[in-house]
């Protein structure tokens, strides 16, 4: 399959049937490989990877997990299609940078997808929406076992699975969430709970990974170590922390509706007025305004059949999605023009934020400064 | 307060450093700081602790003219990209990366996945360390009886392996 009907197409985890959470947009797991007696990516020569990528694709090929799926070889796609599945957290930006000896191969469902020579042979992951990490590790998991089978795994029984960075060595799992906090954020709790979750062995990233900034309230909480537990005793330990991240997340919530109403109405009112008003709209700014108008959503400012739209929004008005569906590569400028035009557009029956609603799941006090 | 690194001991070392333009903080004891380096900021790298890339350093100092049999990876290709060559580096660079995974990871022996076809030869891996400990042991106390019951488990246990 060509990438055109992929990227057409929203992946499982953006879709209505995907299930909603407040707070977890999105659960993901993924694990490095390395074929024994090959060089890692990063140091074997150009006629090796190749070797390794046909080594490789093959038996990948043949899983019925990727039935029906896309594969591409990194050179053969456009620098914004690789931007969109950079987006769509299908491939990282690191592989987006790769060329000749590299590929991406994508379920089509696109719950399950593998970069061969990353940093590592093979980078599988799998993505979920809302919170269930051991699923998500189970759906992996299937993956890996299969391709062992076939494989030659680099592994150690002391070390576990031998990877070219000794930070992803032992299980090679990463799993992590993608958390919506705006009520931390709007409350100016967030770099405590953050500091706090990265004292324990945990970390706290932007939306894009390491070294990325937290745009739109979102950020991503994975595990550091990998080597000394077992793939569930991590998953367990992150769970907890996603909990008590989630239980903070909801009281920041109430304590705004109970104490700041007004700022909080207020934000929701601007964010609403921009993006139904404006003309001319950068990708930050918007990645920050739809998640006050998914906040908006959570506290029944807006009603829950909004959701669907502010989360296409989300995706739709990155600058490589923009670029790829209005099949022209645009100025920033122009993107900014671009992007206010659709979010207009798509907000053009959307209601205005009903503020003499009390949440039924928040029945605070309704504060004095309010009336 | 605690040591940020072995989270036992009291600290006693307070460290800030600008790092990118961000300010970073970190409380060390007396024993960690000295293992770190801390009394030498030269060779210290406040982002290198915390985001355990510490590596480069002492592997370094572990083995400084090693290379790689299977691929040719050395110490300073090491130091310049932060990843290694290959699986085989595990065990050409092992004396330098043991005390640096120990201080990435919360223990330095896997306890996770293991591969179908290498799950057998690793339980019969371990079952043989347990029984040489044993052998040794009872060697040591003189007790030539088990010592020779033992040995004769371990050789089957070995020709096991040449048969599979």
């Amino acid at each position: 399959m060509k990438i055109g009907p992929i990227l057409a197409k929203r992946g499982d985890w953006l879709s209505p049937e995907g299930g909603d959470h407040p707070v977890v947009i999105s659960s993901r797991v993924r694990l490095a490989r390395n074929l024994s007696k090959m060089p890692f990516p990063g140091w074997a020569k150009k006629t090796e990877r190749i070797r390794i990528l046909d080594e490789i694709k093959p038996e990948i090929n043949c899983l019925n997990q990727m039935k029906d799926g896309f594969s591409e070889h990194l050179n053969e796609l456009s620098a914004v299609e690789k931007q969109v599945l950079v987006e769509r957290h299908l491939i990282s930006r690191e592989h987006a940078a790769k060329g000749v000896g590299s590929a991406v191969m994508i379920s089509s469902s696109q719950a399950i997808s593998i970069m061969i020579n990353e940093e590592d042979h093979l980078r599988m992951q799998a993505i979920t929406s809302g919170l269930d990490l051991l699923k998500t590790f189970q759906m992996i998991d299937e993956v890996d076992t299969a391709l062992e089978a076939h494989l030659d795994f680099a592994f150690d029984p002391e070390l576990g699975y031998l990877t070219a960075c000794p930070t992803n060595v032992g299980t090679g799992m990463r799993a992590s969430a993608m958390v919506h906090l705006p009520g931390l954020v709007l409350g100016e709790q967030v770099n405590q709970v953050v500091n706090s979750v990265n004292k324990i062995g945990l970390a706290v990233r932007g939306l894009y990974g390491e070294g990325t900034e937290a745009l739109g309230n979102l950020f991503q909480v994975s595990n550091q170590t990998t080597l000394g537990e077992k793939e569930s005793q991590i998953i367990e330990r992150l769970n907890k922390v996603i909990e008590t991240l989630i239980q903070r997340e909801s009281q920041a919530r109430e304590n705004l509706l109970a104490t700041r109403r007004t700022t909080l109405l207020d934000q929701i009112g601007r964010a609403y007025g921009i993006l139904t008003h404006a003309h001319s709209v950068s990708s930050k700014e918007a990645l920050n305004l739809l998640s006050i108008m998914r906040l908006g959503i959570d506290l029944g400012f807006f009603p829950e059949g909004g959701r669907l739209i502010i989360n296409a929004l989300l995706m739709e008005t990155q600058p490589a999605h923009l670029q790829h569906f209005s099949q022209q590569k645009l100025a920033a400028e122009e993107r900014d023009y671009r992007r206010a035009d659709i979010v207009r557009e798509k907000l053009k029956s959307f209601p205005k934020p009903n503020n003499t609603k009390e949440s039924g799941d928040h029945t605070a006090d309704p504060a004095p400064e309010s009336k | 307060m605690i040591c940020d690194v072995c989270k036992t001991n009291p600290a006693t070392v307070y460290l800030t450093q600008i790092v990118d333009g961000n300010m970073k903080k970190v409380n060390l004891c007396e024993s960690c700081s000295k293992d770190k380096g801390v009394s030498d900021p030269t060779g210290f790298a406040l982002a290198d602790l915390l985001l355990g890339l510490g590596e480069t350093q002492q592997v370094e100092q572990a083995s400084p003219a090693e290379q790689c049999p299977a691929c040719g990876f050395t110490q300073a290709d090491f130091k310049k990209t932060g990843r290694l060559g290959c699986s085989d580096c595990y065990a050409t660079f092992a004396d330098g990366l043991s005390s640096l995974l120990q201080a990435m990871h919360k223990g330095i022996k896997h306890t996770g996945k293991v591969p179908a076809r290498l799950f057998r030869d690793l339980a019969r891996f371990d079952r043989l360390n347990e029984l040489k400990r044993n052998l040794e042991e009872a060697v040591t106390k003189e007790d030539y009886e088990s010592a020779a019951t033992i040995r004769d488990e371990i050789r089957q246990l070995e020709s096991g392996e040449v048969d599979s």
